[in-house]
């Protein structure tokens, strides 16, 4: 089902991201920090692209660890490695917007540090499997599985804790219409990068599987 | 008994941490439209823009080509191995 939503997906994410440019240079400007705020219109859905991807990286790594199926092992190295694309452009496009917003590219605040460690906790689950060793698919599974836990930790970081960072009401006002003409321009970006994000990981997962059917051939020719 | 000690010295701990924490500023729960005409800008935010922009979509086209790149690779070295082999699936 997933193969024949594939180039519909790839249509609609094409679309998305021809459009969302210019709804966003059409959107209001902000009263504190000007231009430099529409960062958000691709800031925020690049962390809820990654979301998805720890999502299915997480449930795919519990699946993995308890039922040893090979398919949500693919989904979990797809997860984690499109986690780790959108955390990046997270972590690129958020100082950006900092050095305009608060006057420094870097803060080690709460939400910025405990989002940079989430992204090294993805990035060390990618490399425990490709450097680990035999079995080391199941370490790297128990290593999304931790990575997915700490996902609601860094989301209400910014709640719990003072911190410089735009507090997590920031898009249900905005969606409410706090800042009109900027509700349909954010929704159209979230949904493209999350749609964005379900294409990358369905390309990775097919690799992934294709990948493995390369190893069964290599193993079937060397025993005959 | 130990434990115990120790869990209510955390919460002892840890609650004025908590009950301390200053109220947010205002841009923090939510954005306020600017009033028209009104100069926002001190420092120019178009390169940072742009640059966040440009990254996010280079980085996206570049994950896109190393898939491409890795899928035919492992696609190329199946038909080979399917060729050498033809028995062997």
């Amino acid at each position: 089902m997933m193969k024949k939503a594939l180039a519909p997906l790839t249509v609609i994410v094409a679309v998305l991201f021809v459009c969302a440019p210019y709804l966003i240079a059409q959107a209001p400007l902000e009263s504190t920090m000007g231009l430099v705020q529409k960062i958000f219109y691709f800031h925020v859905p690049s962390w809820m692209a990654m979301y998805t991807a720890i999502t299915v990286c997480a449930i795919a790594s519990a699946m993995f660890l308890f039922t040893n199926n090979r398919s949500a092992d693919a989904y979990a190295v797809a997860g984690a490695e499109v986690a780790v694309l959108f955390g990046l452009m997270g972590l690129v496009s958020g100082p950006l917007w900092g050095r305009k917003a608060w006057g420094v590219w870097w803060q080690w605040d709460v939400r910025l540090t405990t989002a940079l460690l989430m992204e090294l906790i993805f990035i060390a689950c990618l490399l425990v499997r490709k450097y680990g060793g035999p079995g080391s698919e199941k370490l790297a599974a128990a290593t999304g599985l931790f990575g997915g836990a700490t996902a609601p930790f860094v989301y209400k970081s910014v709640d719990i804790w003072r911190t410089v960072h735009p507090k997590t009401s920031v898009v249900p006002e905005l969606l409410k219409g706090s800042m009109p003409g900027s509700g349909l321009p954010f929704a159209l970006s979230a949904i493209g990068f999350v749609l964005l994000s379900i294409l990358l990981m369905q390309l990775r997962v097919r690799l992934a599987k294709e990948q493995a059917q390369l190893d069964d051939l290599y193993l079937a020719y060397e025993e005959s | 008994m130990k434990t115990i000690i120790a869990f209510v010295c955390s919460l002892l701990l840890a609650g004025p941490a908590v009950a301390f924490q200053p109220p947010p500023s205002a841009a923090q729960s939510e954005y306020v439209p600017a009033t028209p005409g009104a100069s926002t800008e001190q420092m120019p935010a178009a390169p940072l823009l742009i640059t966040a922009y440009a990254f996010v979509w280079i980085a996206a086209m570049a994950y896109l080509w190393t898939i491409a790149r890795r899928l035919n690779k492992v696609e190329d070295d199946i038909r080979a191995l399917e060729r050498k082999a033809p028995h062997s699936r």
